[in-house]
């Protein structure tokens, strides 16, 4: 399949700013049950993982796309396809590593945090780490096992948000059923 | 969306624009909404150790979202006043929150015949509760809390506090129930609403 530009799907749309709104209160009620905020950013990767494995059916079905011949191919994806049918920003994929397993997602915008501001003392929480594990989550799905984390936050003041993805394994199909029952 | 402008996050917050007319406002996918519903209505079952401390939870979710959407609202709509009435607030919420959550106004107000601080509103198909389905064991389980909470927030921010609940109500005609949004009225709200009557009338 050659991975030109190919149009993104369009789905159907709601408001941003009720997304963004109800995220952040689930941000807020997460870090009112837990104390701790590592704890918070693991809930949230762990969301934003049960999210990521429904969430490729749909991209798959919807963008008629077809497998995916490479890691390489898969990022491209995800930032071409994925982010803008969902969430309606586009990401650019750079900083492939020599090896080509890992490489970088750089964002401009990214609704979940849009009216955040992160006060000093939540310097740890990763305000946007459900999109990390519905990354995750997805390419897992493809039988593709991926590490994917913040490495820049513009919560933090960097100047963009930079999603650093990192191919661990491809893992073989996995039948349901063994041999000839 | 692309943006040529650098990125807003880039400014401070306070100099961050925010959409003014009511097209430049952005829109994520109807989906990305439905799963993020989805994973907290999971997170807060796992939580939750009963139904209605499962419906308390959406409706203090919703509340957060209520309280700064009317902010938001508020400074769209230029509006220079506030709006004392009950009606007025409720007329508001009715034909300007409701399109700008969901594209369309709510499908009804009314006022609760058994007694006048109660009012309802109701949505026949909603758009939050489009890719839910309730098993058996949680029959009386709405997911129009979420709503519930957004409406209560609102009001509470404008100076109604409310209890607000939402249900659902089996219609004759379509298979699908519609979700009522019951409001009743602290007992200040009436005293308030009485006052700014008489003073009308006299």
């Amino acid at each position: 399949m050659p991975p030109g530009p190919r149009p993104v799907p369009q789905l159907e749309q709601i408001n941003a700013e009720i997304f963004t709104l109800t995220y952040g209160s689930i941000v807020r009620q997460l870090i009112a049950d837990f104390e701790d905020l590592d704890e918070v950013n693991k809930q949230l990767e762990k969301m934003g993982y049960n999210i990521g494995v429904r969430l490729v059916d749909e991209l798959l079905a919807k963008s008629k796309q077809g497998r995916c011949s490479s890691f390489r191919e898969a990022a491209e994806v995800v930032a071409r396809q994925a982010l803008p049918m969902f969430l309606n920003v586009s990401a650019a994929v750079t900083n492939w590593s020599a090896d080509g397993t890992e490489c970088s997602l750089v964002l401009t915008d990214n609704p979940l945090a849009d009216f955040v501001e992160l006060p000093d003392e939540y310097r740890s929480l990763r305000y946007s780490n459900l999109l990390p594990g519905v990354i995750r989550g997805g390419l897992e799905m493809v039988n593709m096992e991926v590490d994917c984390r913040f490495v820049q936050d513009m919560l933090k003041g960097a100047d963009c948000y930079e999603l650093r993805l990192r191919l661990k394994e491809h893992k073989d199909e996995q039948y349901p059923f063994k041999g000839d029952d | 969306m692309s943006r040529a402008v650098p990125s807003k996050h880039a400014l401070n917050i306070i100099d961050r624009p925010i959409a003014r007319n009511k097209l430049d406002i952005p829109t994520v996918s109807l989906s990305a909404f439905a799963y993020l519903f989805s994973e907290l209505i999971s997170y807060a079952m796992d939580r939750a150790a009963s139904i209605t401390e499962l419906e308390d939870r959406l409706d203090r979710v919703g509340y957060d979202v209520g309280c700064r959407m009317l902010e938001l609202l508020s400074y769209r709509e230029k509006a220079t006043r506030r709006k004392p009435e009950i009606l007025d607030m409720l007329k508001h919420i009715h034909s300007a929150a409701w399109p700008y959550m969901f594209g369309k106004t709510a499908d009804d107000l009314q006022q609760a015949n058994a007694a006048d601080d109660e009012y309802m509103i109701s949505d026949n198909d909603l758009l939050l509760g489009r890719f839910i389905s309730i098993p058996k064991s949680y029959s009386s389980f709405v997911p129009g809390s979420l709503v519930a909470g957004i409406v209560r927030g609102m009001l509470d921010s404008a100076g109604f506090p409310a209890r607000v609940s939402a249900h659902f109500v089996e219609q004759p005609s379509s298979s699908k129930p519609t979700t009522t949004i019951l409001i009743k009225f602290d007992a200040s709200v009436m005293q308030r609403q009485a006052a700014l009557d008489a003073a009308k009338r006299g």
